[in-house]
C-alpha cells in the first residue's frame, strides 16, 4: 500500500534523461550531468545525465559493455584506477563535485561500493567489518564491537555469523561473503551504495536474500545497481535507466520503463529481443 | 599410471597407456580411451608412445641426476662427519668452546654461535629495508623509476661474493673501526655485508608475493574510502604474508650459507664474540679457512662442520616447506 502511494508520487516526478536536474521534487542524492568518459582514444559514456534520488534503489540495464558499470564506477570514482581514463563533466553528490570539490577517498567512505565478485579480506569476519571503521579512527573495542554486529545484522547475516566472528571469512560461501561485503561496506556508515551485478556470481538463493536486502538497504540508504538480470531490476529498483553503448537511451520510473517504454530500442531490450 | 592400467579393460590398456602418459589423472584417461574406437586410436599410437618414452627418460634421468648429487652429499658428509664427531665426542664437539686443531681440541661452539649472531644481524640488516623495498616496487614505483630499480635490483643479485667481500673490507671494515676499538673486522662489519647481499633475494621474493595479490583486495579496500598506502600496508601486505615470511627464510638461508663475503670482513677468530665490534668466525668461514692444510681427523672435524651447517640449511628449507603449505592451504 504505501509502496503503491510512494510510487504515485513518484510518478508524479519522473526525471527523465534529458530533463534538469533539480527540477523534480524527489532529492537527487547524486546527479551526474553531461558526463563524457574516455578510456584513451575510445569513449565509454556519451553525454550521461542522469540523477538519483534519496532512499531509493536505481538500477542501470543494458547490454555488456555499454557503460553501466562504467558508470557505477565513475560516481565514486574507482575509475581514478584505470590508467587512460578521462572524465569530463560532472558527478555530484548532494550538489557538491566528486571530481574538484570533494576528495577521493572521503567521495569513497560516503559513496560505498559492493563489487561483482565477492572480495572479503583474507581475515576474520570480524576483521573484515571492523577494517574500515579502523581505517577511519574507531579504535576502542566497545565501539567496534557494536558497529561489526549492526552492520551484519543490517546485511542480514549476523545470525549466521555471530558464532564465528573469528573465523576466517574465505571459508564463508559466496552469498555469504557477498553479503560480508555488504556490511563491510555498511560499516563506514555510507550514504549511497553501489553495487556493481553483485548477485551474478551467486546462486537463486543467495541472490533471493540480497535482493530481499537491498529492499530494506533503501530505507537508509540510496542505492544504485547494476544488473544484467532485467527481473531483478524489476523487483528491486524504484528508477531504471537503459544504456545502449555509452548512452543513456530512457530512465524513469522502472514500472514505466518496463511496462511503457518510450523508445523502441528500450522495449525491444526489455522485452529480451536482444542483449 | 599403474593404476590407470589396472582399471581399464584389458583391450584398451594399451590405448590407455599412450593417452594417460601426458599426465592426465588414471581413471578419467581410461574410460575416455575406452569410449573411443579402437581401430581409430591404434594407427598413430606408435611414434607417440616412443616420443613420449623418450622425454619421459630424459628427464627422468635429469631429474634422478639433482637427486643422485643431493643424496651423495649427504652421504659424503655424513660419512666423513659422523666418525669424527664420534670420535671427539657430540657435545664436546657441538658445545666445546675452544677450538685448537694443533691440540686435537675441535669444539665449534663458538663458530655456531658467530654464524647465527651475524646471520641474526644479516636479518636485522637486510630485512626491514628489503621490505620496504618490495612494497615499494610493487605498489608505488610507476614507470622509468621502478623499472631502474628493478634493473638495479637484479644487478646486485649477479654481483659475485668476493666483490662484495672486497667492498667491505675497503669500505664498511674502516667505517666500524671509526665506532670503537678494534680492526673493524667484526660481527658488525659481516652483518652490514651479508644484509645487503640479502637484499635481492628478500625484495625479489616479496615482491613477486606483494604482485601476486589480487587486484580486488585492493580495490575492496579503496572502495571503503581508505588512501592507497593504508590499503598497501593493511590488506595488501597482510594479504602476501606468507610469502613474506618465504621471503625473509630464503634471506636467512642466504646468509647463513654465504662465505667468501663473510672471510673477507669478520676477522675470523674462532671465538664467542663478546661484542659487535669483536671479530667472529662463521662455519661457513672455519670450513673454507683450514680445509687446505688439514689432515686426518682436523679434516674431518671440519667436514662434520657441515653436516651442522646442513642441518641447519635442512631446518630452514622444512620451515620454508611450512609456511608455503600454510600459504596455500588458505
Amino acid at each position: 500500500m504505501t509502496s503503491f502511494l510512494k510510487e504515485l508520487a513518484n510518478e508524479m516526478s519522473v526525471t527523465a534523461a534529458a530533463e534538469v536536474p533539480g527540477a523534480a521534487p524527489a532529492p537527487a542524492k547524486m546527479a551526474v550531468e553531461h558526463l563524457n568518459l574516455f578510456y584513451g582514444d575510445f569513449q565509454g559514456l556519451r553525454d550521461v545525465n542522469l540523477t538519483f534520488p534519496e532512499n531509493q534503489v536505481t538500477a542501470l540495464i543494458g547490454p555488456s559493455g555499454c557503460g553501466k558499470s562504467t558508470l557505477l564506477k565513475t560516481l565514486n570514482r574507482m575509475n581514478d584506477l584505470v590508467e587512460g581514463c578521462r572524465v569530463e563533466g560532472s558527478v555530484l553528490l548532494d550538489g557538491a563535485d566528486a571530481y574538484r570539490t570533494l576528495d577521493a577517498t572521503d567521495l569513497r567512505r560516503r559513496v560505498g561500493m559492493v563489487f561483482q565478485q565477492p572480495n572479503p579480506f583474507p581475515m576474520s569476519i570480524y576483521d573484515n567489518v571492523a577494517f574500515g571503521p579502523r581505517s577511519h579512527g574507531v579504535r576502542a573495542k566497545a565501539d567496534l564491537d557494536v558497529i561489526v554486529e549492526e552492520s551484519l545484522r543490517a546485511a542480514a547475516i549476523w545470525d549466521e555469523l555471530k558464532d564465528r566472528l573469528k573465523k576466517n571469512a574465505l571459508g564463508l560461501s559466496g552469498g555469504q561473503q557477498q553479503r560480508l561485503c555488504i556490511a563491510r561496506a555498511l560499516a563506514v556508515q555510507p550514504e549511497v551504495l553501489l553495487l556493481d551485478e553483485s548477485t551474478s556470481a551467486l546462486d537463486p538463493i543467495s541472490t533471493a536474500k540480497i535482493e530481499e536486502l537491498i529492499g530494506q538497504l533503501k530505507e537508509r540508504y540510496t542505492v544504485i545497481m547494476v544488473t544484467h538480470n532485467m527481473l531483478q531490476a524489476l523487483r528491486i529498483s524504484d528508477k531504471t535507466a537503459f544504456f545502449l553503448l555509452g548512452e543513456v537511451v530512457e530512465a524513469g520510473d522502472t514500472d514505466t520503463i518496463f511496462s511503457a517504454p518510450i523508445d523502441p530500442r528500450t522495449a525491444d531490450y526489455v522485452a529480451g529481443r536482444f542483449g | 599410471m599403474l593404476f590407470s592400467l589396472l582399471n581399464v579393460p584389458p583391450a584398451s590398456a594399451s590405448t590407455a597407456a599412450g593417452s594417460g602418459g601426458a599426465g592426465a589423472p588414471g581413471a578419467g584417461a581410461g574410460l575416455a580411451a575406452a569410449g573411443v574406437p579402437a581401430a581409430a586410436r591404434v594407427p598413430k599410437r606408435r611414434p607417440h608412445v616412443l616420443r613420449e618414452g623418450a622425454a619421459r627418460a630424459l628427464f627422468g634421468t635429469a631429474a634422478a641426476l639433482s637427486i643422485a648429487a643431493v643424496a651423495l652429499i649427504c652421504l659424503f658428509l655424513l660419512a666423513n662427519g659422523v666418525p669424527a664427531m664420534a670420535e671427539i665426542g657430540l657435545p664436546e664437539f657441538l658445545f666445546g668452546t675452544t677450538w685448537r686443531p694443533a691440540h686435537d681440541l675441535y669444539g665449534i661452539f663458538p663458530m655456531i654461535v658467530g654464524s647465527l649472531y651475524v646471520t641474526a644481524g644479516a636479518m636485522i640488516v637486510g630485512v626491514p629495508g628489503g621490505l620496504l623495498t618490495a612494497l615499494y616496487l610493487s605498489r608505488f614505483a610507476r614507470g622509468r623509476t621502478g623499472s631502474f630499480l628493478r634493473s638495479g635490483v637484479e644487478l646486485l643479485a649477479g654481483i659475485p661474493s668476493v666483490v662484495y667481500g672486497f667492498f667491505g673490507l675497503v669500505i664498511i671494515v674502516p667505517f666500524v673501526r671509526l665506532f670503537g676499538p678494534g680492526t673493524g673486522l667484526s660481527v658488525l662489519a659481516a652483518s652490514l655485508i651479508l644484509g645487503i647481499m640479502i637484499l635481492p633475494t628478500v625484495i625479489t621474493v616479496a615482491q613477486s608475493a606483494l604482485d601476486a595479490v589480487p587486484a580486488r583486495y585492493y580495490e575492496g579496500a579503496l572502495a571503503l574510502g581508505v588512501d592507497h598506502e593504508h590499503a598497501v600496508f593493511k590488506v595488501v601486505a597482510p594479504a602476501a604474508a606468507s610469502g613474506i615470511m618465504a621471503a625473509i627464510v630464503l634471506g636467512l638461508g642466504r646468509a647463513i650459507g654465504e662465505t667468501m663475503a663473510v672471510v673477507m670482513v669478520a676477522g675470523n677468530m674462532p671465538i664467542i664474540p663478546d661484542s659487535l665490534l669483536s671479530g667472529v668466525r662463521t662455519m661457513t668461514a672455519n670450513i673454507v679457512l683450514e680445509m687446505g692444510y688439514a689432515a686426518d681427523l682436523h679434516r674431518e672435524a671440519l667436514i662434520a662442520t657441515g653436516v651442522v651447517l646442513f642441518v641447519f640449511i635442512l631446518l630452514i628449507t622444512m620451515l620454508l616447506n611450512v609456511i608455503r603449505k600454510r600459504g596455500e592451504a588458505r
